[in-house]
């Protein structure tokens, strides 16, 4: 098997040094149409970027009015235009803006802008390939998505606006135009958006794990792959097989709501008019959105757990702890995400035998979760840490991540969530452990790879602005959500001054707002650094963390192929930090156990 | 003028900033810090890990200042018997997680700031024990197990069926308030079809049968104290969401396909007023379930009962067909309305035949 996979691996080197000595590719060969996985996970990394800024100025927006439900809002008049009646925000646009945000932030950010970026940038760095396995298919992945997001970015300035029924889109709400302006041509373009979404994010999962699986260097195991590698192989697996049953659920949806189906429509009377359709179940609709929905919060969150296992062990100048507690809980955290999705629908009517059992399955992820954090704790213990912005960013997710995860347990409780389902504590929870904990992961990703991106370093001490006062923020926005969600705060409102029972928490709202607003401002010195240090950075080395895994063995700015000569061989998984009797405090994989007799354990005296 | 002054007081700030910036940049060129691997500056470090230690405690007591001060506020009053049984096991679980959110925070923010980094120090090779996985695998696992347990047996006694002298009320939602319906002195809800539905007969009741004649539909949800009610929950055109926060009661609304939840209240509106010490109190019925634009305004008044009381108002209640006399003019000649339906379908098969 290995022999074979050896003599493949030697055709593909041929192809590529040919490739790069008889063909200079034009500007749009190498910039825009290009196939090389480095420039599309920075394509994907742009655009990522830009959604985030896109999507956090909508909850800006939002917040306003959720802070000061009582102001008049004439100064927004110039970027929202009719959307401000007589200096009050329009209640639609009010919920088309809360339901954009979270399609852009879920899906357009946290999915394509983060395993986009880093699937594609690191893939084949860190497992020894010239490139993905296929790089036309990784193209067109990046040009679907890039088409979807053109289209979703149009419906924003629809008349009738954009979307409207919130990112979970529920039918009859979703699939009916008189319920809602943002189920007009909104809809439509959301669902195109999705569809065409959907496309690119296979184009990508199959070759994310066609690459995993078949071009790993000579050496790399299974069992010496790098947790970013693993985290990104089961998250693909993940998307590959639940986003199909969203395009499903999605070409349903738009049956019903231009071909006449009652796929999810029954009984309904709605704009003096009884309608037709009979026999269809909008419980079907949430089954199939969420078969989806809940490994896509898996999605969003996994790769960050390697990102950010990855960036502790490195600058905690230690192996990560459990590297196969690692993998395993990975596992089953994977595993269990598919059989967890009704516990987003206790209180949907659905039999309450089945809440028991998604109620069992549900609280049994905590204890891969738990180990997670265990192994994280245990590699800071007694490690030699350095601060960089990256670590600075890890240490920030493992405590949202734990802050979020927490509160998990107590959802995840069908008795619980009787009360708690639909509130903001449900905001709280998931803006922590998934909202806030993967773009930690992301700018944890961002930080730590960008001298490899970019051939030069970030600035530490902006980095260190931009973490304290994002980490700050996150847990002054969040934190008090939790009360607003025991106190029954439903989530969507536009405002709660109607009810004397949500009447209190209005200087809390005013607060959780000003919060947002700086944390949303810090995002910006962000921006700057990352611009700034694209152009006037100052250059990296080849390997500035003192890290071991594969990609720092390439040039600061690697080139098409990646490794100028011969891909180099592994030997080593890539946690040999501090290894007690080794010169350096690291051994990058590609050292072989003959030259570090001094530091060899006593199992590995076979392989020297 | 005020617009151009803000712009330029802008522009200047990020100058100052930007200018800073270099300033801050060219100053660690010349102190050489630049030099040393990324993460080892003396000052960034200590900075950064004392940092992390403030946040812990500035943090920690900032949150439990909050939680203390908002104490009162986020505990809504409690007025139902299955409210008890979640708040309870709410706060029990809350106890637990919150054990382990202050553990493990501490350890984050201590470790990383005990264990940075020193130029003479060498990090503790340690790869993995699996004892210590298997101790920390069987921990949550148990904790876990008690705890689904204890939310299973709660769960199946909420969800159980209702009892049978239970007080039936159907609660129904529409774009954008809610209509109850009480059943009158037969005990009995009268059929309903969407495809009835009116300007005047909002929730399509069949009229002709006899069940239906002596229901009511008033502007409050009336409850008794003390004794079981069910609602049964219908929406009429999206999916709404029953909420009444002080009964800990939650229950989508849905097209097509009838709820119910059951509960018993504990608490009349008189008690809460005096309990509270708010001559205005009144228990709400909110919408849970995104509905359109109208949907944080689905408010609709619940007020409980002394059963004796809620006798009386029962009492008071006039029909639903004695408000609209007019209502059984449609309803009266059952042969008129299907040589209607008939008609209808003569049209659908036509558009059929047409296809």
């Amino acid at each position: 098997m290995s022999s074979a996979d050896i003599s493949i691996h030697k055709d593909v080197h041929h192809a590529h040094d040919e490739h790069d000595h008889h063909h200079d590719q034009n500007f749009f060969e190498k910039y825009i149409f290009s196939q090389d996985h480095k420039v599309i996970g920075k394509q994907f990394l742009f655009m990522g970027i830009l959604w985030a800024f896109i999507g956090g100025f909508l909850s800006i927006l939002f917040r306003l009015q959720l802070g000061w439900p009582e102001a008049t809002f004439t100064f927004l008049e110039p970027i929202l235009g009719g959307w401000i009646e007589n200096g009050k925000l329009n209640p639609e646009f009010y919920l088309a803006m809360v339901t954009m945000h979270g399609t852009i932030m879920v899906f357009f950010v946290l999915t394509a802008g983060l395993s986009g970026t880093f699937f594609n940038f690191l893939i084949p760095l860190q497992i020894g390939a010239r490139d993905m396995a296929s790089g036309f298919m990784n193209m067109l992945s990046f040009w679907f998505f890039f088409l979807a997001s053109v289209i979703l970015f149009i419906s924003l300035f629809l008349d009738s606006g954009p979307a409207g029924g919130g990112w979970t889109v529920y039918p009859p709400l979703s699939a009916l135009p008189q319920a809602i302006e943002g189920s007009k041509s909104g809809m439509t373009l959301w669902l195109i958006a999705m569809a065409l979404f959907i496309v690119s994010q296979l184009l990508g999962g199959v070759n994310y794990i066609t690459t995993v699986i078949n071009l790993r260097t000579k050496g790399m195991s299974m069992t010496k792959m790098p947790l970013t590698i693993w985290s990104f192989f089961l998250t693909a697996i993940l998307g590959l097989l639940s986003f199909p049953v969203l395009f499903s659920a999605a070409l349903l949806l738009i049956f019903d709501r231009s071909f006449g189906t009652s796929f999810y429509l029954s009984d309904i009377y709605i704009a003096g008019e009884a309608l037709a359709n009979t026999g269809g179940s909008p419980i079907l609709f949430q089954h199939l959105f969420w078969f989806l929905g809940h490994p896509e919060v898996y999605i969003v969150i996994l790769p960050s757990f390697g990102m950010v296992s990855e960036v502790i062990s490195t600058n905690a100048r230690k192996p990560i702890f459990g590297y196969r507690a690692m993998i395993g809980s990975l596992l089953g955290i994977a595993l269990l995400s598919f059989v967890v999705w009704a516990h987003h629908m206790f209180v949907t009517g659905m039999n309450p035998f089945l809440g028991s059992v998604f109620m069992f399955l549900t609280l049994i992820i905590a204890v891969p979760s738990a180990v997670k954090v265990f192994n994280w704790l245990a590699t800071l213990w007694r490690g030699n840490i350095r601060f960089t912005a990256a670590m600075m960013f890890s240490i920030g997710f493992v405590s949202l991540f734990i802050a979020g995860g927490l509160t998990g347990i107590i959802l995840g409780n069908s008795s619980l969530d009787i009360h708690l389902h639909d509130t903001y504590f449900v905001i709280a929870h998931f803006h922590l452990v998934m909202g806030a904990a993967a773009f930690f992961g992301m700018f944890t990703g961002v930080y730590h790879w960008f001298p490899k991106m970019f051939g030069r370093m970030m600035d530490e001490k902006l980095g260190y602005i931009h973490f304290w006062l994002t980490f700050v923020a996150v847990y002054l926005v969040f934190m008090p959500m939790h009360y607003l969600g025991i106190a029954g705060f439903p989530r969507r409102y536009y405002s709660w001054t109607t009810f004397d029972s949500f009447s209190m928490f209005g200087d809390l709202n005013a607060f959780i707002s000003i919060a947002a607003i700086i944390g949303f401002g810090a995002q910006f010195i962000f921006l700057f650094n990352f611009i700034y240090s694209i152009f006037k950075g100052r250059r990296a080395s080849m390997n500035p963390w003192h890290s071991n895994t594969l990609e720092w063995t390439t040039p600061p700015l690697p080139g098409h192929g990646n490794w100028p000569g011969e891909i180099p061989a592994v030997y080593r998984w890539p946690y040999d930090y501090s290894k007690p009797g080794a010169a350096e405090d690291y051994i990058p994989q590609t050292v072989p156990f003959s030259e570090t007799q001094s530091s060899n354990l006593p199992h590995e005296k076979d392989l020297e | 003028m005020i617009t151009f002054a803000i712009g330029l007081s802008i522009i200047l700030l990020i100058v100052v900033l930007f200018l800073l910036f270099r300033i801050g940049t060219l100053a660690s060129i010349f102190r050489g810090s630049s030099q040393r691997a990324s993460g080892t500056t003396k000052t960034s470090n200590k900075v950064n890990s004392a940092l992390l230690l403030l946040f812990l405690f500035v943090g920690g007591a900032a949150f439990f200042w909050s939680f203390a001060r908002y104490w009162d506020e986020m505990n809504q009053p409690l007025a139902s018997v299955h409210g008890e049984w979640t708040d309870s096991l709410f706060w029990t679980t809350m106890i637990v997680i919150g054990i382990v959110f202050v553990l493990t925070q501490i350890l984050l923010f201590v470790y990383s700031y005990k264990y940075q980094h020193q130029d003479n120090k060498r990090a503790y090779y340690y790869p993995h024990n699996n004892k210590i996985e298997i101790v920390w695998t069987l921990i949550p696992a148990v904790v876990m197990a008690l705890l689904v347990f204890a939310g299973w047996k709660t769960w199946t006694k909420i969800t159980s069926a209702a009892p049978e002298d239970a007080v039936v009320i159907e609660v129904v939602g529409k774009q954008f308030n809610w209509i109850v319906r009480y059943p009158g002195a037969d005990g009995k809800l009268g059929v309903a079809d969407y495809k009835l539905i009116d300007a005047v007969n909002e929730l399509g009741v069949d009229f002709s049968d006899p069940n239906a004649q002596d229901d009511f539909m008033p502007m409050q949800l009336h409850v008794p104290k003390g004794k079981p009610v069910l609602l049964k929950i219908r929406a009429r055109d999206v999916i709404h969401s029953v909420f009444m926060p002080h009964f800990r009661l939650k229950m989508d609304a849905v097209p097509g396909m009838p709820t119910k939840f059951w509960f018993v209240p504990t608490e009349t509106t008189n008690d809460m007023r005096s309990k509270t010490g708010n001559p205005d109190f009144n228990y709400e019925l909110a919408c849970t379930e995104i509905c359109g634009r109208g949907h944080f305004a689905m408010r609709f008044i619940v007020v409980v009962d002394e059963p004796e009381d809620y006798e009386e108002w029962v009492a008071q209640q006039k029909s639903f067909v004695d408000q609209n006399p007019d209502i059984l003019a449609k309803f009266s000649n059952p042969s008129q309305e299907r040589l209607v339906m008939s008609k209808e379908a003569e049209k659908a098969e036509e558009i059929k035949s047409e296809l």
